[in-house]
């Protein structure tokens, strides 16, 4: 709760000088003659989760790539943390969206574990960091999977086992590219879990790519709404009452139909800003709206 | 033990105790990696290698070959990183360009025939000395296995995973495609041009069947490339054929065994 309040929240003027976070400056990527999107500008803080939302071929994934390195991009990923000591290259995690390899790969999760985290030849001697490996997958409810093979696990298995491997070494931000697209409520919940606990106790920034505007409007403390570059962001009530968004979405946002969908939701949210005595504007009105 | 008593059976039998757990390990990333088809195309450069060396007949044809067989597996890998096509029809494009080019030289004043016997090989005629420049790669190939394995092994699951991991993919591949390209540019003279892709693939794919691990992986892929390595020498022997050839067979047995055995294995 305390930290909830002591939490930077957005627009509070975009120098870093005190408080940790991540500038995305310009970035625009062209393959060829093609431009996957320009211009983008992103102002992420640790402890918060930014959504970026869009339609197919938006260029979302794209940019997490991007900000990872493994594409060429135009622009510049500036970071700070807390204490203005370390500034420059942040350590980013990263969970794809889905993770394509052979299932019949001899490979345990302990392995994986191994091979990404330790120098030491993994098919000649014992692991040295089974208890460090342990430790991560108990973070990710996942403690039991550590010999399990690869090709073994579940869709949410593999995506929590993935998500401890982007916590180890612990990052400054994490990067999730639809993360949970094919897992069940339960998965879901244990997973949106997992990154609340994050947010709050490792002040980790996030950036979550999702298709699930109802997740989204749930646990984002900023939304990006993306279209071949930033078409508008700010808090998921902007974002998602922003015309561009109805535009964008059509029936989605559109309509009677939202009422049931995201409109329960942006209460709820609301409701939690109320406690806070954010004293948002939006409100009142929108508790009117409601009932 | 009396096939011991002769001098080329000693020294044939020293040299399948090195090149099998050569090809063991290497085969392992091999298959895992998808690179079937790649080893098999150093196979066919192998071919413009061999004809490089004799048509310029400064160096070696050895030594050309081994020159030529490095710089063919880096250019594959490079191209293969830069390029959008897909790996299989660059492999092919090498493949084929790797082979003609080499017949053609070849072919040029009608000297084809000695360069048979690299189609067949002879583990037979293996010298003292070739065996202590055999041991020196294996020796070679074990400590680069050990600092670099862990990063093959990631790259092996997934390209862009392994990236977003901070693992130079092109460095790596390099490294491990000049790896192999070294061992079968050496050991083509023994084992014979023909089959010794099969000999890179056979014991990872019989080791995937019945294990879980990585540790297992290996000691099994090693394991088995030994066993038939030194079965099918003794073989050879007895029945007079084609040491290579009865090597490969025996593999290839161990690899339907162990995909009979299978469901019992791997959980």
């Amino acid at each position: 709760m305390l930290k909830r309040l002591f939490r930077h929240t957005k627009g509070e003027g975009n120098d870093c000088s005190k408080l940790c976070c991540t500038k995305i400056e310009n970035f625009t990527v062209k393959v060829g003659k093609l431009t996957i999107f320009e211009d983008v500008n992103l102002h992420v803080h640790c402890g918060q989760l930014t959504a970026v939302i869009g339609p197919n071929g938006a260029g979302k994934s794209t940019l997490l790539r991007a900000i990872l390195g493994e594409i060429s991009h135009t622009g510049t990923l500036k970071y700070a943390d807390a204490k203005g000591k370390r500034t420059g290259k942040p350590i980013i995690g990263y969970v794809p969206q889905y993770l394509k390899f052979d299932v019949s790969a001899p490979i345990t999760v302990l392995d994986l574990f191994s091979a990404c985290r330790s120098r030491r030849p993994i098919w000649l001697l014992p692991s040295n960091i089974r208890k460090e490996v342990e430790e991560s997958l108990k973070r990710v409810k996942a403690a039991d999977l550590i010999d399990r093979r690869l090709g073994a696990l579940s869709g949410g298995e593999l995506q929590r086992v993935l998500l401890a491997l982007a916590l180890n070494p612990m990052p400054d931000i994490l990067l999730l590219d639809e993360p949970v697209s094919g897992v069940d409520q339960n998965g879901l919940e244990i997973f949106y879990n997992i990154l609340e606990d994050l947010q709050n106790n490792e002040d980790m920034a996030i950036i979550l790519i999702s298709h699930d505007l109802n997740m989204v409007a749930r646990h984002a403390d900023q939304v990006v709404l993306m279209n071949k570059g930033v078409v508008c962001s700010g808090t998921p009530e902007e974002v998602f009452h922003d015309s561009r968004t109805r535009k964008i979405f059509g029936m989605l946002t559109d309509g009677g139909g939202n009422h049931g969908g995201t409109g329960f939701v942006w209460v709820e949210h609301k409701k939690k800003k109320h406690q806070q005595g954010c004293g948002c504007p939006d409100c009142a009105e929108a508790e009117g709206d409601e009932e | 033990m009396e096939w011991l008593e002769y001098d080329f059976m000693k020294n044939a039998f020293l040299a399948v105790l090195l090149i099998t757990p050569l090809f063991g390990l290497l085969s392992t990333m091999v298959v895992s990696n998808r690179m079937a088809f790649f080893s098999d195309s150093l196979g066919h450069g192998a071919f413009t290698g061999l004809a490089i060396g004799a048509v310029v007949g400064i160096i070696s044809p050895m030594q050309s070959l081994i020159l030529f067989s490095v710089v063919f597996a880096l250019l594959i890998t490079w191209i293969k990183n830069k390029s959008s096509a897909s790996t299989d029809t660059i492999i092919g494009v090498f493949s084929s360009t790797g082979i003609a080019l080499g017949l053609m030289m070849m072919s040029y004043g009608g000297g084809f025939n000695k360069f048979s016997n690299y189609l067949i090989g002879d583990v037979l005629s293996i010298t003292t000395q070739e065996l202590g420049s055999l041991l020196l790669v294996l020796v070679l190939v074990f400590v680069l296995w050990g600092l670099m394995f862990n990063k093959l092994l990631v790259l092996s699951i997934n390209q862009s995973f392994a990236r977003s991991r901070g693992i130079d993919v092109m460095l790596t591949e390099g490294i491990f495609a000049a790896m192999v390209a070294v061992v079968v540019a050496i050991s083509i003279q023994w084992v014979g041009l023909l089959i010794i892709n099969s000999l890179l693939v056979l014991p990872a794919a019989a080791a995937r069947n019945v294990s879980n691990s990585v540790k297992q992986y290996h000691a099994v892929s090693i394991g088995s490339a030994m066993i038939s390595g030194i079965s099918g020498l003794m073989l050879a022997y007895h029945f007079n054929m084609a040491a290579g050839a009865t090597i490969v067979v025996i593999s290839a047995v161990i690899f339907f065994i162990t995909l009979l055995l299978k469901p019992r294995f791997v959980r």
